[in-house]
């Protein structure tokens, strides 16, 4: 049994221990995560990414003279490069690079915003859910319900009703997002509920919120880490998606989404209204997914050792 | 409403305890179990897996809610406590687990391990759980550096070490063992049993053992019961048990042990049968060598053999006097070993 293996390992330890003589090894617990999260080049890689895309959003002004709403007639459609518009200039005379890097923001904004609110939803009813029966019972008929809608249909019922805006994106994509989180904690919480510690933590006499908190939480916590990511990218994609059809932020907020539609009539003279901020909104939505795939791995006990 | 215990009258007292889970089929695993534990003595509870043992041990202290039978633990019903009320008893009754690895919160350290216990029943201020949990660690034989680490950092024996220190550390009058060391080398067994006698001596600790192996039991119990399908087929003072043993069951566990001497039986074959499925009559009848006509009709009744020394078999009806109807087992007082 590898359980014995392993043990036999630290016996000769354990009974140097016992006499009181041998230093125990330093404590690694906080640590392991974030080393093989530096070990992991994908990992490295999706943040470093992740983080050029913010800061390039957060330092807009610094990067570029352009206001993305400026309209210029003189100079509309003009190609990448000329006259210091980096990315050209829309139909409008509008710079293409300012669009990009202040639609970053938006992007930004929705995606933190759907992110952490649905993602707090969902841990506190998935743990909820998962740990007293009676609730799981009517919670999830709850979910089955909201999840038989396809959620680009619910989000776009939702953001019509609320007619365009940021606050619109947001309620209507974290309206769409919670339920699969929800069911993912869910399910790690009715797995976490039977282990043996659960149980001894109960034999001891700790509280159930207590045992919920302490015990249940951090098992559930890696799963969470990995749906955020998930999320994060699922929200900038339905951002851009609920903008292409009009129903996203206002004429007034520019975003990668409503870019991409003012870009359609012109696609066949004017390519570069659409490819930069195509190109920005793809390499987001990579890296967030390929920095999910490698938390997964990262937090995966059963993959630690590959 | 908490009766004083008196020296006569047990700490712990299992009444007709019974378990039975699911429907389709049922599968029952504790079956009329009865038994009770003097204050300070450590009774053994024995048997293949499957036989109910482990599962008596959680429904005595009320991890799982019995299907029958009730458990007096100080002179109160715990099955008539209220959560909270069963929630703070638990104070005076801990676990000890077989599976060190599992047992302990992965995501806390020694420190916090050991002083919750303390912390969730508000027993002692700050400055004294320190100090309580330190001395503790001291008793189980792990340096003070031990605090400030994981669980993952230590060997079986010493997370069983932990695991011990955690159910003492609140005073228990009550410790269930449940397997505490099959899980762990056999060079670390021996440790950790001496660990817990000691401890039991110190403390003035009731023990509730559960165990597969016969030799650990004999070890560290004053009565033992034999269980079998969820009953209990033999009950007695070690020594009974081990010199005397009357239960064909009883006999061929004890020729089971290497090099024991001349073997009475011979060697049991085949399995336990599944508790989803209990022969009638005696329940060991598939089994056992000696079994004859009568004990595939009839589930023998419990005969005593000598105070406090009780078998449920047939044979045993010409040697001993019948106590009752089948496994009601009322033990004398005062009959510890």
């Amino acid at each position: 049994m590898s359980l014995e293996q392993s043990d036999n390992l630290v016996v000769e330890q354990a009974q140097t221990l016992d006499s009181g003589e041998v230093e125990l090894p330093a404590a690694v617990q906080p640590w392991t995560t974030w080393k093989r999260l530096r070990r992991n080049f994908t990992a490295v890689f999706s943040i470093g990414i992740l983080v050029i895309l913010t800061v390039c959003a957060l330092a807009a002004p610094l990067l570029t003279n352009n206001a993305p709403l400026t309209i210029d007639p003189v100079h509309r459609l003009r190609a990448p490069g000329v006259e210091g518009h980096l990315f050209g200039t829309d139909y409008l005379g509008r710079d293409v690079f300012a669009i990009v890097l202040f639609g970053g923001r938006t992007t930004l904004v929705v995606g933190l915003l759907v992110t952490a609110i649905s993602m707090v939803i969902a841990a506190v009813l998935g743990l909820l859910s998962g740990f007293y029966p009676k609730v799981d019972a009517v919670l999830m008929r709850v979910v089955d319900g909201f999840m038989s809608f396809p959620s680009i249909v619910l989000a776009t019922a939702a953001a019509g009703y609320f007619g365009p805006s940021v606050a619109t994106v947001i309620l209507a994509l974290t309206i769409v997002l919670i339920w699969p989180s929800l069911r993912i904690v869910r399910g790690s919480a009715l797995v976490a509920r039977e282990l043996l510690m659960v149980e001894a933590g109960r034999s001891v006499g700790v509280p159930e919120s207590r045992i919920l908190w302490k015990y249940v939480f951090p098992i559930v916590r890696a799963p969470i880490l990995v749906q955020t990511s998930f999320i994060f990218s699922a929200a900038v994609l339905g951002e851009a998606a609920l903008s292409f059809i009009g129903l996203g932020v206002d004429s007034k907020t520019v975003s990668w989404g409503s870019a991409l539609t003012e870009a359609r009539n012109y696609i066949q003279n004017a390519w570069w209204i659409a490819v930069f901020p195509g190109i920005a909104l793809v390499l987001t939505i990579l890296a967030l997914n390929l920095l999910g795939d490698a938390l997964r791995d990262i937090l995966d006990p059963r993959l630690a050792r590959r | 409403m908490v009766k004083q215990t008196t020296a006569s009258s047990p700490l712990l007292q299992v009444e007709d305890l019974g378990k039975t889970f699911g429907q389709k089929p049922p599968v029952q695993a504790v079956r009329g179990v009865n038994f009770s534990i003097a204050q300070g003595q450590t009774f053994g509870l024995v048997g293949e897996s499957g036989s109910g043992k482990s599962t008596t041990g959680r429904l005595v202290l009320r991890l799982l809610e019995p299907s029958a039978g009730r458990v007096l633990f100080r002179g109160n019903d715990l099955g008539k406590l209220g959560k909270k009320e069963l929630r703070q008893e638990r104070r005076h009754m801990q676990m000890i687990f077989q599976d060190p690895y599992g047992s302990l919160n992965r995501w806390m350290s020694i420190r916090e391990t050991l002083e919750e216990p303390l912390l969730v029943h508000g027993l002692l201020d700050p400055a004294g759980r320190k100090q309580r949990v330190e001395t503790l660690l001291n008793e189980v034989g792990l340096p003070k550096a031990a605090l400030d680490k994981y669980p993952h950092e230590f060997s079986g024996g010493q997370r069983q070490r932990i695991a011990i220190a955690r159910a003492l550390v609140t005073e228990p009058e009550l410790i269930v063992a449940d397997e505490p060391v099959s899980a762990l080398d056999v060079s670390v067994q021996a440790q950790v049993l001496n660990l817990l006698l000691n401890l039991q001596e110190s403390h003035k600790m009731t023990l509730l053992f559960i165990s597969h192996d016969l030799r650990v039991v004999e070890f560290m119990c004053d009565q033992i019961a034999v269980m079998y399908l969820g009953q209990i087929m033999e009950l007695g003072p070690r020594k009974a048990i081990y010199r005397t043993p009357q239960h064909p069951y009883t006999r061929a566990l004890l020729d089971s042990i290497p090099g024991r001497g001349k073997k009475e039986l011979p060697r049991l074959k085949g399995e336990i049968p599944s508790p989803s499925a209990i022969p009638p009559g005696c329940p060991f009848n598939t089994r056992c060598p000696l079994a004859f006509d009568r004990c595939f009709r009839e589930q023998p009744a419990l005969y005593e053999l000598s105070p406090g020394h009780v078998s449920a078999c047939h044979l045993a009806e010409a040697e001993g006097q019948p106590q009752g109807r089948p496994n009601n087992i009322a033990m004398s007082p005062g009959t510890g070993a």
